[in-house]
């Protein structure tokens, strides 16, 4: 009896870990692929350029289907008075700060998605709602997220908002990078409507050269740093200003991608399976040797 | 000593206590899911996360670490001193485990899409190995409960009527899965704490995903390891804080030799955690921020000193190992403790990049956590009456048949 449960006890150990084995390939296929190719595009942000007009404000709320209101309350400053966040309503928003001196006005900068290289929310989503498509957007799938937002917390931007208003089908709502339009060989809504081209849309390595460009010939008129070129290793979004970007509400991000440290770890931990099937077989061993010292007593 | 189901009257004042809890908490809920999330919580944008994933999820299962090493104390490393106290740890677990799928459920937005993380794998996400160690951990618990359910039937289904046809058909099957889960339990029981260690660990890489936003007093990137050994050195004192208040609410006699050989293990344990918690900070140097005093610097100190150092130091001492009020008191420190690392680390450590308020839980938030353990206390004590899981004296000698060896007395 003794020695059929110690068999027993054997061949199922055998059993987990071909089951291990098994759950090592499917894992890794499911994983979300990362594409980052090198002609994705991006928008150039030239916050010296910027008006403040808003216009991108309204022609993003058309293009997403969001109640937009009439145009002319665009035009409307006191929304300047307190600092805005893009939320479920409006997935982009302007701000303004003080210019530098007395004598250049005020600086406007648009806020939206970054569109991360190495986006957190790809990596947190826990059935991988987000990706990031070839084109370089960073987009969310309606059909698959159960709506826990892990994507919030590991925003380094603090972009996703949730529709915590809603009992049913609540959203996780941001910039899609106009998704829908770019498909179809249109320019994003914020980037057709701007009246004046403070954003540029093209291939991320031109925007990052031009950037470059324009602090070289104009040298008193940006500070020597472009936004987003390095930050969180590297986003779609780019940034010039005239002033460091600390003051502008932008947040001091390191140049490692966010979800560097969290994978590493994790992969670590279930690197093909081997470590908890160590410590299945460790846990077994020493159980199979204390059964066997109380047989033997 | 056998397990055997408790007899005694169900209601007393304190259960009554509980059932309002529980009422209130179902009114809160009835609005959650008419209603939404906003409706209940002070969650926003701003705070995606608030006590129901800091303290129903988080703290819950952490403080369900008694499940695990209980089992591991007594089946892997064969400790038969203990195994009057692995049932109790085990239903503790179960229902824990239980309610942290309950909390998850209430907070996700999209609850009903939650079997999509058994399809839609994301093998770069924490969360999705959390929970789906979770998922797994809560199935084997089920299972590793079964030979409590067996013991309670064979020989006793007792069907009448129409049904009483089954009677036999019932019995052979309840037989049959008794037998088989006895040869393969010990697969289940290692396998349980595989995933535990796993989930335990996992749960404390969730917020190193939060960079910046998370005070650098929890921001670790050893926090795995730290959350799993605070889950180690928990579980014991689970055990021993479940175990008085029971046998004090059943009038039944501790079984004080057993919790205080067990208190043996918990000094250790949590010098071990004491140790590498410590170590981490003189190494990353954050004890620089215990010299400003602000709510971070302030939690911690109470986190650390109250539910680490003090019953650390009061488990090594055999007055207090010997004693019921005593090793009452430092077990529910180092719960405290661990609860109170918990919400530090998910809820107090946690600025957004543009935080315009400060989270603070709702009415509504608070009644529904209180409402889940009032519940979790209440199905405990409803199960422990039907089931054999509370070890007591033998009150009448009776011929022992196979079942009755196995704690049924029949």
């Amino acid at each position: 009896m003794a020695n059929s449960s110690r068999r027993d006890f054997f061949k199922t150990l055998g059993i987990i870990g071909a089951g291990a084995a098994g759950l090592k390939t499917k894992s890794a296929g499911a994983a979300p692929v990362k594409i980052v190719s090198d002609n994705r595009m991006g928008v150039l942000v030239d916050t010296t350029v910027c008006i403040g007009c808003r216009r991108c404000e309204f022609a993003c709320k058309e293009a997403h289907n969001l109640p937009t209101g009439n145009i002319e309350d665009y035009d409307n400053r006191t929304v300047f008075e307190q600092m805005r966040r893009p939320d479920t309503k409006a997935l982009t928003v302007v701000n303004e700060y003080p210019g530098t001196d007395k004598k250049s006005g005020p600086i406007n900068v648009k806020v939206q998605c970054m569109h991360c290289d190495h986006p957190a929310c790809v990596s947190a989503c826990i059935v991988g709602a987000f990706s990031k498509q070839e084109n370089g957007s960073v987009i969310w799938d309606e059909s698959l997220c159960i709506g826990c937002r892990y994507c919030i917390v590991a925003c380094p931007f603090q972009i996703p908002a949730f529709e915590y208003e809603k009992a049913i089908e609540p959203e996780i709502r941001k910039c899609d990078f106009c998704w829908e339009r770019t498909k179809k060989g249109l320019l994003p809504a914020c980037v057709n409507i701007c009246p004046v081209e403070a954003l540029t849309y093209g291939k991320r390595y031109e925007l990052i050269q031009e950037a470059h460009k324009r602090i070289e010939k104009n040298p008193d008129r940006y500070i020597d740093h472009v936004l987003g070129e390095t930050e969180v290793g590297g986003t779609s979004w780019l940034y010039l200003a005239n002033k460091d970007f600390k003051e502008m509400d932008f947040p001091k991000l390191d140049d490692k991608p966010a979800p560097g440290a969290t994978e590493s770890l994790q992969h670590a931990i279930f690197a093909y399976f081997l470590p908890p099937a160590m410590l299945f077989s460790l846990l077994g061993g020493i159980m199979w040797l204390n059964r066997k010292s109380e047989e033997n007593e | 000593m056998e397990p055997s189901p408790v007899k005694k009257p169900f209601f007393t004042p304190t259960v009554i206590v509980l059932i309002i809890l529980v009422v209130n908490a179902l009114v809160w809920a009835f609005m959650r899911f008419v209603f939404g999330i906003g409706a209940v919580t002070n969650l926003n944008n701003q705070y995606p996360w608030g006590i129901w994933i800091g303290i129903d999820v988080a703290a819950g299962v952490a403080l369900a670490a008694g499940g695990f090493t209980t089992s591991a104390l007594a089946h892997i490393f064969h400790k038969e001193h203990f195994h009057d106290i692995v049932r109790p740890a085990l239903l503790t677990a179960m229902l824990g485990y239980t309610f942290v799928g309950m909390g998850v459920f209430f907070d996700l937005g999209r609850y009903y899409n939650i079997w999509h993380v058994m399809i839609f794998w994301n093998g770069n996400s924490v969360l999705f190995e959390v929970g789906i160690c979770v998922m797994a951990y809560l199935t084997v618990l089920y299972i590793e409960f079964l030979p409590i359910v067996t013991d309670r039937f064979i020989g006793r289904v007792n069907f009448r009527g129409i049904l009483s046809k089954l009677n036999s058909m019932i019995d052979t099957l309840l037989r049959f899965v008794d037998r088989s889960l006895s040869k393969i339990m010990f697969f289940f029981i290692i396998l349980g704490v595989v995933l535990s260690c796993l989930h335990q660990s996992s749960l404390g890489t969730l917020m190193i995903l939060a960079g910046p936003k998370v005070h650098p007093l929890w921001q670790s990137p050893i926090s795995p390891l730290l959350f799993l050994l605070s889950a180690i050195s928990v579980g014991f004192p689970m055990v021993i804080m479940e175990s008085i208040i029971s046998s004090r609410s059943f009038g039944l006699k501790s079984e004080m030799d057993v919790l205080s050989s067990l208190g043996r293990y918990v000094g250790p344990l949590l010098g071990i955690y004491l140790a590498f918690k410590i170590g981490d900070m003189a190494v990353r140097q954050t004890f620089v921020h215990l010299t400003e005093i602000n709510a971070a610097s302030i939690m911690w100190i109470i986190e650390v000193l109250l539910g680490v150092v003090i019953p650390m130091r009061m488990f090594f001492w055999d007055k207090v190992l010997t004693s019921k009020p005593l090793i009452f008191t430092a077990a529910i420190l180092v719960i405290f403790g661990v609860l109170m690392n918990r919400i530090n680390t998910f809820i107090v450590s946690y600025t957004p990049l543009y935080a315009t308020e400060v989270y603070w839980p709702s009415i509504g938030e608070i009644s529904i956590t209180i409402g889940f353990v009032a519940l979790e206390i209440l199905l405990y004590r409803t199960l422990v009456m039907i089931f054999p899981v509370i070890s007591q004296p033998l009150e009448r000698i009776r011929l022992k048949t196979k079942f009755a060896a196995k704690g049924v007395i029949r």
